[in-house]
């Protein structure tokens, strides 16, 4: 659960703009802690343990899409990224390496703020659901997706949009529509991050990402979830069949 | 004889010009036109023409001086032939004894079968002609061989025969089964002792010399044939040697000018075509330096502007937090800092706005600006960026009106893009609308659709309306002091809508007001036609403003208007604008892409 305080990691080189940052933050009462090179980023992360990690993509030292890699390698903490550039490549680049969501530079400090808290936010409003889709079984307030009996492992933000899809099964959603819900934006956003997350999700879930079952493209729509696997439905993993056939039918 | 053929005497009846099948006509165009283009079939048509004419001349000079020493050797011989044969029945005649007519007679006739064979395998036999001026009484029957009549000698031998005791000849036509032949004629006179004078002819046939004559002239003219075709095969080849490496050259010239820089020629041996080859590969070289020179120079600006206004993002960033925290605390400062604030937050904004827009330019200078489509309806996008306006509108007590269809009207666009430019239209028309309504219409047919957006403003003169598009332009100076907008963001719209194959077109009058229409192709790619929206005809009287001769309306940038406030590349700065715009005159610059507001101040 978050703490009272959320603690957030601000890596960037530019010391002005990180107390500016800091400033900023502290008046919204979270804690932050700072790191001014890539090359120590990784230490103070695990040092700080912080709930949340605001990163540059341009540092000294290791860059932020590789710090923004190694991180994610080791955690699931939410990673937004603060981007002076923000054209196709170098956001793109950001997301795939797992940064949830970007902050392009200049920013309004209501905008840091909201997109901070849009991450944080989550598993405040958590209710006990299980919910399923495809061959997979979510269990919400556990923050667990499996399929058969194995565990897999998903980012929050993978989690929340894998959710969003799973909770309405009959709609469609359009990647407006997912911004807001997952990320939290209220009003028109960058919709390659819709599309960056839906990747990195399927390549997670999907028996064969180039066609996806789980998580369908409704072309010049958006995305919807696939149909529940039937009972008897293939297990290619080998996944006991027997777990698929109990009555555990979601609620919703 | 031969000589002499028979020019074909022209044909009475004319060739009526004029009806010629289009194939033929077609055809003789291609021709024609192949003619005029290739060096190398003019070279060559000209050298087998000129070569054939020559050939004509100088191989019937030589026919007919081969054919008149035949004809001379011939006669020559005839003469001898003729001149022992006679001499030789004279001879005879003289010896035998023949004293009475019939005596003669009978000689005569005997002698016919020697006279006969006089001449050898040439002969066709003899005539022996009583000479019209004898006088003796006595007379024999005149001899003759078969199938020679004194009609077959033509009046002028007779007449020399009779008045020259020497030979004489003259050609003559023998009758064969298949019409005639040349032949010869050689007659003098013989003294038939009682008989008084006769004249005796020897007829040669000259089918030998004729065929031999024939068979020359068919070598002259297949030789002839031959030489001008071998010339013709010689000249192309020649010429073509030529002629290649003028074309690669033009080749390469063509591609060079058409923006394959690293065009260059293959250059072999030191003559004249070489030289050209060198030319123009230093030409070339020369070309492409210059060129890519250019370009890299082009380039680094784009960078440079591209990289300072990244630079530039951090410490605004910083500057515009820290505005920020000012601003929210400006209720414990004094008036004097109070107002600081403020200010440092609406310029911040403008700045920023600046900023995004100056990048967005670069992105376009760069060539790096690229539309990512989808079917896109462009009533609701009109009916949102209009709703989106009324703050902005309704501080400057402008009425907006949208005029949109029922059904939809769909395009493939770049949703954000197009939203964009239909903003910058709108939020300039209202800071031109002089609190008169302006209205914005949609419409749309098979391949196009088009926005067009109407004030009722100061409008704007037609020299101002070629540079409306300009960036930093601005149509009145004074003007420019009270408004914020970037100056760019018409110059943006325009780029934009050329991104997506369409344009941007603007009409005005000076108090009349300024209309300015966006074309998008329905298919990214397509054909945008005639605007399914014309433009209003009361901004431009003085041409008609869809007749698609009239220049003026389709060039783009017309009579225009001015400048747009307008934050091009900021997402998400539609914010606070309206708040702003209405609270203080300064007109943000930052536009909105959505909705908005919590008012900053509430």
């Amino acid at each position: 659960m978050v703490p009272m305080t959320p603690r957030v990691l601000v890596v960037d080189d530019d010391t002005a703009l990180a107390e500016m940052i800091g400033i900023v933050l502290r008046g919204e009462g979270i804690t932050p802690s700072f790191c001014a090179d890539g090359t120590g980023a990784l230490a103070a992360f695990r040092e700080g343990k912080p709930d949340l990690v605001l990163l540059d993509l341009m540092l000294p030292g290791v860059d932020g899409i590789e710090v923004c890699r190694r991180i994610r390698a080791e955690s699931d903490v939410p990673i937004v990224m603060l981007t002076a550039r923000s054209d196709t490549t170098d956001v793109v680049a950001g997301l795939e390496s797992g940064a949830d969501d970007y902050v392009p530079k200049p920013f309004k400090p209501k905008e840091l703020v909201a997109r901070v808290r849009a991450r944080l936010r989550r598993s405040e409003d958590e209710v006990p659901e299980t919910l399923r889709t495809g061959d997979l079984v979510i269990d919400v307030a556990g923050h667990s997706v499996t399929r058969g009996e194995r565990q897999i492992s998903l980012t929050p933000l993978e989690f929340d949009l894998l959710a969003a899809l799973a909770r309405k099964p009959w709609q469609v959603f359009t990647r407006e529509v997912l911004l807001e819900q997952v990320w939290g934006y209220r009003h028109q956003a960058d919709t390659r991050l819709v599309n960056v997350h839906v990747q990195r999700l399927r390549s997670k879930i999907e028996h064969d990402p180039e066609h996806p079952e789980i998580v369908l493209t409704v072309r010049g729509v958006g995305y919807r979830a696939g149909a529940v696997a039937p009972d008897a439905g293939p297990a290619p993993d080998g996944a006991d069949p027997g777990s698929l056939q109990g009555p555990g039918a979601p609620g919703a | 004889m031969a000589r002499g053929v028979p020019a074909g005497a022209p044909t009475g009846g004319r060739e009526r010009h004029g009806r010629v099948p289009v194939v033929v006509r077609r055809a003789a165009g291609a021709a024609a036109q192949r003619w005029r283009r290739s060096l190398q079939l003019r070279v060559v048509g000209l050298t087998v023409v000129l070569c054939l004419l020559t050939m004509v001349v100088v191989g019937g000079f030589l026919a007919d001086a081969i054919g008149e020493r035949l004809f001379d050797a011939r006669q020559e011989q005839a003469f001898g032939e003729a001149a022992e044969g006679a001499a030789a029945f004279q001879e005879r005649l003289d010896q035998a004894d023949v004293p009475t007519v019939v005596e003669l007679q009978q000689f005569l006739n005997d002698n016919q079968e020697a006279l006969a064979s006089v001449g050898g395998g040439a002969s066709r036999g003899f005539l022996l002609l009583r000479d019209p001026e004898n006088t003796a009484t006595s007379t024999v029957t005149g001899l003759a061989s078969a199938g020679l009549t004194q009609e077959l000698l033509p009046d002028e031998l007779r007449v020399a025969v009779e008045d020259k005791p020497t030979q004489q000849s003259a050609p003559v036509a023998l009758p064969t089964a298949d019409g005639t032949e040349p032949g010869l004629a050689v007659g003098q006179r013989v003294d038939l002792a009682l008989a008084g004078q006769y004249e005796l002819y020897f007829v040669v046939d000259l089918r030998q010399e004729q065929s031999t004559l024939d068979a020359v002239q068919r070598v002259i003219a297949v030789g002839g044939l031959l030489l001008v075709l071998l010339i013709g095969g010689i000249v192309s080849v020649v010429t073509r040697v030529v002629v290649r490496p003028v074309r690669a050259a033009a080749g390469a010239a063509s591609r060079l000018s058409a923006g394959e820089l690293d065009q260059r020629l293959d250059v072999r041996g030191e003559d004249d075509l070489a030289l050209l080859g060198r030319t123009f590969n230093e030409m070339a070289s020369s070309l492409q330096r210059q060129i890519t020179q250019l370009a890299e120079l082009s380039r680094l600006q784009q960078r440079f502007v591209s990289d300072v206004s990244h630079e530039l993002r951090t410490p605004l960033t910083t500057m515009r937090m820290a505005g920020e925290v000012l601003h929210e605390a400006r209720d414990d400062l004094d008036p004097a800092a109070r107002r600081s604030a403020e200010l440092l937050m609406t310029q911040l904004d403008r700045f920023e706005a600046l900023l995004a827009d100056l990048l967005e330019m670069s992105r376009f200078d760069a060539g790096a600006a690229a539309v990512d489509t989808e079917v896109v309806d462009l009533g609701v996008l009109v009916r949102r960026v209009v709703e989106h306006a009324e703050p902005v509108a309704d501080a400057q007590g402008v009425p907006v009106s949208a005029h949109v269809p029922e059904l939809p009207v769909t395009a493939e666009v770049e949703a954000p893009r197009v939203e964009r430019i239909v903003r910058n239209l709108v939020l300039n028309a209202v800071e031109h609308a002089e609190g008169r309504p302006v209205e914005v219409l949609l419409a749309g047919d098979e391949q196009a659709v088009a926005v067009l957006v109407r004030d009722h403003g100061v409008g704007l003169r037609p020299e101002d309306a070629e540079r409306v598009f300009d960036r930093f332009w601005r149509a009145d100076p004074a003007r420019a002091r009270t408004t914020g907008g970037s100056g760019l963001g018409l110059a943006i719209s325009s780029e934009d809508a050329q991104l997506h194959g369409g344009r941007l077109e603007v009409v005005g009058r000076p108090g009349v007001g300024a209309a300015f229409r966006l074309l998008l192709p329905r298919v990214l790619g397509g054909p945008v036609g005639l605007a399914p929206l014309a433009m209003p005809d009361d901004l431009a009287p003085d041409v008609p403003p869809d007749d698609p001769t009239a220049p003026s309306v389709l060039v783009e940038g017309l009579p225009g208007v001015v400048l747009v406030p307008s934050a091009a590349g900021s997402p998400g700065a539609w914010g606070d604008a309206g708040a702003e715009a209405a609270a203080d005159a300064i007109a943000t610059a930052s536009l909105p892409v959505v909705p908005p507001p919590v008012a900053r101040r509430g």
